[in-house]
């Protein structure tokens, strides 16, 4: 008790201290509130090449291999098969549904290749208790967790098995038992709130992870959400996906000055720059961030490097936009799933053989649950009124019931057997 | 390698479904209207025929063509836009007048009434209405009381904000939503909504001329689907002048954008099955409205359906049949209806129970005739 009221004394003491320290006249270290004060006359600017651009962390070289071996994670044989196992489904179920959209099955889809690295080795460096908030090109974060390929499939159809019953446009996915956030498509909307998840989850043990492209970091709540992050010390990872586009907008036209780990510092900020490519690269500095976000309550933000192979979407086609050429340099030469695969070819823990079988087994399962999620039926059509507030209000109750009434009367004008 | 395979296949389209045996393809765009092409043309000289799309391409190149000043910004802008609005416009006038912003709505916007204050021509995309909210202080502090604040020191007429609204089929909530009451109550603004490409174009062409800031909430389900004979040359459609599509003594029926395409086939449903003719009204214009055309029309006919997309509480249908019982009240036969979008957000599977459809108008139509 003492002890405490003395060191409560004395932190005050060396508070006003400091504070008297800054009125002084002749005190030339600690001045104006707003920042530290380093006096200079010599009248300069300070801008991007004032310091060396950030560098980039890689644990494994383009062949697969561990250029230090002080930064191999060390992860167990399983570990490391399930991960690339999942970065294999990841790509076989984005190859079906984006084929099925082509095919009219599905209204819409977005795939993930080419960012399969940074999905697969930052979901594995956190635990499921971990909440995590999505931007919508983070599936592979939730096959890691267990989200299934019926769930995906489900909620691209917005059928009868659709947690989100039906509301939403595909991929925007979300499961409370797995400790993800259901994906909105207002961009950058979520980055201030996994702050405040993360202020209030302080102490619990668990970080929040939060994913946002480098789009989404030129909208004001990018801004709100680190300022708010650092000064209200929120254990809460920003992880941006850099994957040079934003829909048809590439990078250098998103944003000047060194990428989006520049920021870091600017907002007191810890940050990591990545290659988001190399599955081990992410793995490390997502368990690193999350080890300090614990231990001191502090945000981190990651920037991943990489790039979006496919279209923006099903409703993109970024040959307007891009070579194919480029695009072909990065699936073939950068390819963050055959970098991993490399590495575990020379490790002994995959080959062909093993390959073949996954990718079968994989496409199997796939095109087996998409063919029964096409089947089932749609969520009753009264479930278009419900949730909107917990109970509902009167007001809805009626416009469900005039619904109801009118359907009575118009059967064959509404698709009712499939909704029900 | 198999992966190069699969990544590769992505752009070369392959067939992956030969195994799943042609299971019946459930998702289906309804067509929720029948589009009614404008045939009086509002202009004198040549006409093409135009798609929405190329209609605003086409006011777009008119307009950087004839004033020097005048700049297109927004997200997506210089390679076309997400709708090909602005398709071709960067190579002719040049990345200085027809560019990319950063990822920014209220940047957009705030841009666009700083370029406008400085006297030149602003026009902003964004890239759908379900993303102006970042902008909406921008525009509902900033642009809409910029000229009274400052008592006409300044203004920011010279902005114009485009954006694509309303339903497609399958845009769920943030890709359907039809915001226009939120910046009816907002003094200062003028909002207009094009039922197809002629109107498209000539309010567009207004908008961009007009003193005051304004908004032009393009229903993108009309895009493609709406074709014109549209003329080429400048013209300019009216702001705050609706328009009557169909003359009519029974029913007036008041729509904008696609709703108006339900309403003209309702119209037509209306004379099959009930022997009625109903007037249709396309409002065209939100703020200002034109409250002598809709009150003239229901002190005729003395019945009143507003349709719209928005939900119903708040939503323009409210301001109107308020107005229409002030001006037409011992004219009315019935209490002025309303078929709208439901009090829910916009819901993706279930659009098809959402939308104020032909078959909730046209029971609307029954009842106000059985009143
Ligand atoms: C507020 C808002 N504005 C615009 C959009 C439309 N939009 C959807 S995705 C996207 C690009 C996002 O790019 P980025 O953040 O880099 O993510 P990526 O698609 O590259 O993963 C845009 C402009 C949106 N969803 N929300
Ligand atoms: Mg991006």
């Amino acid at each position: 008790m003492f002890v405490r009221q003395a060191s409560a004394i004395l932190r005050r003491y060396i508070k006003t201290n400091q504070r008297l320290k800054a009125f002084s006249t002749t005190s030339s270290s600690i001045d104006y509130p707003g920042a530290q004060v380093i006096w200079s006359d010599k009248l300069s600017f300070t801008n991007s090449h004032s310091y060396a651009p950030i560098p980039t962390y890689r644990v494994l070289n383009s062949q697969g291999q561990i250029k230090n071996a002080s930064e191999d994670p060390n992860l167990c044989k399983d570990v490391l098969e399930k991960m690339y196992k999942d970065m294999v489904l990841l790509n076989v179920m984005d190859k079906i549904l984006y084929e099925s959209q082509r095919q009219g099955r599905i209204s819409f889809y977005m795939t993930n290749f080419g960012e399969e690295a940074t999905h697969i080795g930052s979901a594995a460096a956190l635990s499921v208790d971990d909440l995590v908030y999505g931007q919508y090109r983070e599936a592979g974060v939730l096959l890691w967790r267990g989200f299934t390929i019926a769930d995906c499939v489900s909620q691209c159809y917005g059928n009868k098995e659709d947690g989100g019953k039906g509301r939403q446009m595909p991929v925007h996915y979300g499961s409370k038992k797995l400790n993800f956030v259901t994906i909105s498509s207002p961009l950058t909307t979520q980055m201030p709130q996994a702050a405040g998840a993360a202020y209030a989850l302080k102490g619990k043990n668990k970080v929040v992870i939060c994913y946002f492209g480098e789009g989404a970091a030129s909208e004001g709540d990018a801004h709100a959400a680190l300022n708010f992050a650092t000064t209200l010390d929120c254990p809460v990872i920003f992880f941006c996906r850099n994957n040079g586009y934003a829909i048809s907008t590439p990078a250098d036209e998103q944003y000047r000055g060194d990428g989006i780990a520049a920021r870091g510092p600017g907002y007191g900020l810890n940050t990591l720059r990545v290659d988001g490519n190399d599955v081990f690269a992410v793995y490390n500095a997502t368990l690193k961030a999350k080890d300090f976000a614990l231990s001191r309550n502090k945000p981190v933000l990651i920037e991943a490097l990489t790039y979006r192979v496919s279209h923006h979407s099903t409703s993109d086609d970024s040959s307007a936009y891009r070579s194919t050429e480029e695009v072909a340099h990065w699936v073939t030469n950068q390819n963050p799933v055959n970098r991993f695969r490399l590495y575990l070819e020379q490790n002994n823990l995959w080959d062909e053989g093993r390959e073949q079988e996954w990718a079968k087994e994989c496409r199997k399962n796939v095109l087996t649950v998409f063919g029964a999620g096409e089947k089932e039926a749609k969520p009753h059509w009264k479930e278009m009124f419900t949730d909107v507030y917990e109970e509902m209000p009167d007001h809805i109750k009626t416009q469900m019931n005039q619904m109801a009434e009118h359907i009575e009367m118009y059967k064959d004008k509404y698709p009712v057997k499939d909704f029900s | 390698m198999a992966l190069n395979k699969l990544s590769s296949t992505l752009l070369n389209n392959s067939l992956v479904f030969k195994e799943l045996k042609n299971v019946a393809s459930v998702f289906s765009v309804r067509n929720f209207f029948n589009y009614y092409p404008t045939t009086s043309t509002p202009a004198e000289g040549p006409t093409k025929k135009l798609n929405m799309v190329q209609a605003i391409n086409n006011a777009l190149d008119i307009t950087l063509q004839t004033d020097e000043t005048a700049l297109l910004f927004g997200e997506d802008v210089a390679f076309g836009g997400v709708f090909r609005c602005s398709l071709d416009l960067q190579k002719k006038y040049g990345s200085e007048r027809v560019f990319n912003t950063p990822l920014c709505e209220q940047g957009i916007v705030g841009f666009g009434i700083g370029v406008a204050t400085a006297g030149s021509t602003a026009i902003a995309e964004i890239q759908f209405a379900d993303y102006i909210y970042p902008a909406f202080d921008q525009i509902v502090n900033e642009a809409a009381k910029f000229r009274y604040r400052s008592g006409s020191q300044f203004d920011c007429g010279k902005l114009t904000i485009r954006t694509p609204c309303g339903a497609v089929g399958h845009g769920g909530l943030y890709h359907s939503q039809s915001p226009e009451s939120y910046f009816a109550h907002t003094p200062g603004l003028k909002v207009v909504v094009p039922r197809g490409a002629t109107q498209a174009k000539g309010l567009l062409l207004s908008c961009i001329r007009d003193p005051d800031p304004c908004i032009v909430l393009e229903p993108k389900v009309l895009y493609r689907a709406a074709v014109d004979e549209v003329p080429i040359d400048e013209y300019l459609t009216p702001i705050g002048k609706a328009e009557v599509l169909k003359d009519g003594d029974a029913v007036t029926l008041i729509g904008w954008g696609t709703q108006v395409h339900v309403l003209m086939e309702v119209a037509e449903l209306a004379k099959t099955k009930f022997n009625v003719d109903c007037e249709v009204i396309d409002l065209v214009s939100i703020l200002p409205w034109d409250k002598d055309a809709v009150c003239k029309s229901v002190r005729k006919t003395g019945r009143a359906l507003i349709a719209h997309e928005a939900p119903l509480t708040g939503g323009f249908g409210a301001e109107l049949a308020s107005t229409i019982q002030e001006e037409c009240f011992l004219q009315l036969e019935a209490p002025v209806a309303r078929v709208t979008g439901f009090d829910t957000p916009f819901p993706y599977i279930f659009e098809p129970f959402y939308l104020p459809d032909k078959w909730r108008c046209l029971q609307a139509i029954r009842n106000l005739l059985d009143y």
